[in-house]
């Protein structure tokens, strides 16, 4: 599904649009821990949702290639973030959902999980 | 619904013995940062977590939550484990992702 | 072009320095995209990067990333001034820590550094004196011809 069809489920605003809301998003990564999301296999396609919201989130994500970023609990992203983000094109989104409404809905909704290497 | 229904239906692996399973669940809560998880969780969650080490029994305890579920084949370090059993903290692993698990619990929990 | 390519470089990391933590890695990746080397392999060579100077950062005083980027390889060495690693064999073991709570409540300290640096590496070499600091060298081979 797009990436907009994502932030509509998640009720999310838009705090920065950093390309396409056209983008095809097939799998999410959940999760708080960065070196994590550097486990995940090349996923061009791959959504994170996180709860945790300073620049060390966006650095991993752009590492990992992950091309947007769901924050939950509304929590918002700093000035200096939203700036990070906007130089990595990386997309911010935040829902006041919690991050288990949030993959809740998004895993009832036939995304799935981008965690390859731990099968 | 309880802890045992939720380790059944996610096929968990409860690695202590001394938790209570039939514990009552009132809902979920993922996170893998501590402080994040006493200013928000309620009593009564399950607890969905990539975090390992002992801090997150006392958490547990403290807020009363229904049980912890480690996700990602991580496994609780030793000290971990002694803790839970010592304060009977239900602790349950998983290979399952973080999104898969909270994902299944969603669905579950919405029958 | 890509026959005679010799490029190295260096970048300082400051103990503590969560601000900038991850610049570096960050600036590398850019160098190796530009190089036209295969996505994959920059990627690796990213992520192994990365976890090492957030390791620099986490737990040591200061340190210094030299890199070298061949036709054959890229070779990332990190070395630094820092409390060392006691047991090597244990800090490979994922999920093993030394990282403070502090540190956890950032979204680092999962253990997993080590061996996501191995795992990412053709080659992978750590060595370290306690008290003093640190050296960590990760090789990736680039295949002949792979070019996007």
């Amino acid at each position: 599904m797009t990436l907009e069809k994502v932030r509509e489920i998640l009720e999310g605003e838009l705090v920065l649009d950093a390309g396409n809301p056209d983008t095809e998003i097939t799998s999410v990564c959940s999760s708080d821990l960065m070196s994590d999301l550097l486990h995940f296999s090349s996923e061009p396609k791959s959504l994170l949702i996180t709860g945790l919201n300073n620049t060390q989130v966006i650095r991993t994500a752009e590492i990992a290639d992950i091309k947007a970023v769901v924050f939950v609990l509304d929590k918002r992203p700093d000035r200096e973030t939203v700036e990070m983000a906007k130089q990595k094109g990386i997309t911010l989104v935040v829902t006041r959902l919690s991050r288990f409404t949030a993959c809740g809905r998004l895993y009832a909704a036939g995304l799935g999980s981008c965690t390859g290497v731990n099968r | 619904m309880n802890i045992r229904d939720v380790v059944e239906a996610l096929s968990l692996e409860v690695k202590t013995t001394k938790g209570d399973l039939e514990h009552r669940i009132t809902g979920c809560y993922i996170s893998d940062l501590l402080s994040d998880v006493m200013a928000n969780a309620k009593e009564g969650e399950v607890w969905i977590t990539l975090q390992t080490h002992p801090n997150i029994v006392a958490v547990a305890a403290l807020k009363n939550l229904s049980g912890i579920i480690i996700t990602n084949k991580r496994t609780p370090e030793e000290e971990t484990m002694k803790k839970a059993e010592d304060e009977r903290i239900v602790i349950a692993v998983s290979p399952l992702s973080t999104f898969e698990a909270g994902g299944m619990i969603y669905k579950i929990l919405r029958c | 072009m890509a026959q005679n390519r010799h490029i190295e470089g260096s970048f300082h990391l400051t103990g503590g320095d969560f601000t900038n933590a991850g610049a570096a890695s960050s600036e590398l990746k850019s160098i190796m995209s530009h190089l036209n080397i295969s996505p994959d392999l920059v990627r690796r060579a990213a992520i192994a990067t990365f976890e090492a100077e957030m390791n620099v950062i986490i737990h040591a005083v200061a340190g210094v990333m030299y890199y070298l980027i061949t036709p054959d390889l890229i070779k990332v060495v990190l070395n630094d001034m820092g409390p060392g690693i006691p047991d090597i064999e244990q800090a490979m073991q994922e999920g093993f820590s030394t990282a403070p709570d502090w540190i956890r409540e950032m979204g680092w300290g999962a253990g997993m550094g080590l061996p996501n640096m191995k795992k990412n590496s053709d080659e992978f070499r750590v060595d370290s004196v306690v008290g003093e600091g640190t050296t960590v060298e990760i090789i990736i081979k680039i295949k002949e011809g792979k070019t996007q």
